[in-house]
Formats: structure tokens, sequence, C-alpha cells
């Protein structure tokens, strides 16, 4: 690699590449999981009842769609780091290829082994494609599929989310929620 | 390990063109901010007014995405009970919720299907909606029981094709 090499060839080095693997902050617990529930007021005695939860999935187990709750960092710890972003690739990418403005236009999670309190997931980030330049009305630039795999302690995936983004300039007013 | 709990909801009992029961939920400030919260989203455009107006440009705080996907979930799952089990979810935000609004989740049954494994599934196309404008349009994939004595949780490795 040297310093005059193409931004989208050295990035396109990456598609498949796992980055950014983390091990969460803390266990898998049913604190957050109430708190979830009642969030949303979800009364589904799978995660309530224990006879049930000892019926259908021997023992309790996470809502699926709690899955990056998990990753979430503290707001503060001591002595921490900047740690990274979520999606950090997302980022990675703006910057390298100078496109100081992005959307997400979808994502997809995909729920595998189910997650249970006292599971302790990692996670890791991995760019799967980066298109040529296209324009669109909100202006020129590329789109992008990041998936994020989760994995638990005994390394049997867990799940999957995968976000396509669109990095761009704007070409005049524009509008959408920048990520 | 417990007696399992007939299924309230079967393969065979679902066709395309199904609708769900709609779910109505009127919005406040805490429902977004417990939202956030309980799903560890501390940014602040999630619990601070101003920062929201002044540096969003919207007109109040709004309900972050992870916890919409539990609303969904949620949504799915009153109808299914507590076999069905997700599958996939794509999710396309379209607009914001603010405290104020009136949110209804509904859906659609898309697809029937039983894959290679025998495992059942239900396509479902749900949308979240305030007064009649979509915000968040969610693509599911659930599976459900095909006989009363099936239970999809069980399913691991080979047998569990969520894609």
């Amino acid at each position: 690699m040297t310093a005059t090499a193409d931004p989208v060839t050295e990035i396109r080095s990456l598609i498949g590449v796992p980055q950014y693997e983390e091990t969460g902050d803390f266990p898998v617990e049913r604190g957050y999981i109430w708190t979830t529930l009642s969030s949303v007021e979800n009364g589904n005695p799978l995660f309530w009842d224990e006879d049930i939860a000892d019926a259908l999935t021997a023992g309790f187990v996470a809502p699926p769609t709690m899955l990056s709750v998990w990753f979430r960092p503290h707001h503060w710890a001591p002595g921490r780091s900047a740690p990274h972003l979520p999606l950090q690739i997302h980022f990675d990418l703006k910057e390298r290829l100078g496109l100081p403005e992005a959307v997400m236009s979808d994502n997809t999670i995909t729920f595998h082994e189910p997650v249970r309190p006292g599971d302790v997931l990692t996670t890791r980030q991995i760019l799967r494609s980066v298109s040529d330049e296209k324009t669109t009305k909100l202006g020129t630039g590329r789109f992008w599929v990041i998936d994020v795999e989760y994995t638990n302690q005994d390394d049997a995936l867990v799940g999957v989310e995968s976000y396509t983004g669109f990095g761009y300039r704007r070409a005049g007013a524009s509008s959408g929620a920048s990520a | 390990m417990s007696a399992a709990p007939d299924p309230e909801l079967i393969l065979s009992q679902i066709a395309v063109g199904d609708r769900l029961p709609d779910l109505g939920y009127d919005v406040t400030a805490t429902t977004v901010v417990l939202g956030a919260l309980a799903s560890r989203d501390w940014r602040p455009m999630h619990h601070d007014k101003d920062f929201a107006v002044e540096r969003n440009g919207t007109r109040d705080i709004f309900l972050n995405t992870p916890n919409q996907a539990a609303w969904f979930e949620r949504f799915l799952t009153d109808w299914t009970g507590p076999h069905g089990r997700l599958g996939r979810m794509t999710f396309r935000m379209l607009g914001s919720v603010f405290p104020g609004d009136t949110m209804v989740l509904s859906g659609v049954v898309d697809e029937v299907t039983v894959d290679a494994t025998g495992c059942g599934w239900v396509g479902i196309d749900v949308t979240l909606s305030v007064d009649g404008d979509v915000k968040t349009t969610c693509d599911a994939r659930v599976a459900v029981p095909v006989a009363t004595d099936d239970n999809p949780w069980t399913r691991t490795g080979t047998r569990w094709q969520p894609s």
C-alpha cells in the first residue's frame, strides 16, 4: 500500500475481512430484558414465565431484537479510551472516501441461535460491498453494505445485522437523517 | 423440562392476505426516553428536545431504531404467541415518531411456506404509521409451528434457516 494508492481499491481490499472485533461490556442479563419488554409493553410469556421458557426454549432467552443492545458501550467507564463507534466501518468509509454526508437506507437483522442470560457476546464488522460512484437526489457518492456479526461464548452465530449506507456529497438542498 | 403449552397459532391457520390485529399506541416523551435507555442509546436526540430541535432539525425527540425493532417484535409475537420465532426483519426508516403521535402498527401476511427442513415460515409486511403516514416498514419472516407438537425454538444448526 502506498500513499498514492487509490482509496477505493484500498477499501475494496477489505471486503470480507472481519474488523473491529469487540466483546460486550457485560453478560446478557435479565434486567435489561425486563426494561426493554416494559418499554414496549411486551407480555410474551416466553420472557416472563419460567415454566413456558423451560418448555419452549429450555430456559429464558432474550428477545431477539435486543441483539445490538448488548454492545452499546457504557456512557462512561473509568479509565476508558474512546470506544469504537457502532458501525465504525461506515465512518471509516465516509472519511477515507471524502464523503461528508451519509444515510442508512435500510437494515436487515437475521436471528440465529437464541441469546440467553449469562451469554457473553462478541461482535465483528465486515464490509461486504462498495459500489461504483452513483448520483441520487441527495448527491453523488457510493453505496456500501456492512454486516455486523454476533457470536456467543461458544463461537455460535447468534445474529447478523446488515446495513446499506449511502455516503455522498450534497447536490444542493437535501434531506434525510444523517448517520 | 415442563410440558410445552399448545401453540396459539399454527401454519395451517394462516393464509396470504391475512391481516394481523392493529396495535395502536399513544407515544409520549416517556415512551421515547424509556425506549432509548432500554436499548442503551444515550444519544441526546432521544432525550433532549433542545438538541433534537436545534441539531437534528426535528420538532421533538424521536423513537430510536432499536426500540422500534422491539415494538415490531411485540406486534408480531402478540399474534403468534410464544412459539413464534423471529427469523429475519428488514427495516426501512421513512420518518420519525414523536411524542404526541399515535402510532399504529399494521401487518399483512404476504408469504406462507415450509422450507426444506420442514420449518413453517410466515412473511409479514408490517408498517408503523402516524395519521396514515408510513414512518417505518418492516418485512418480517417468522417461524411458526406446522403442527401442535412442533416448536420452532428447538431448531438449531442446519435445521434453522432464517435467511
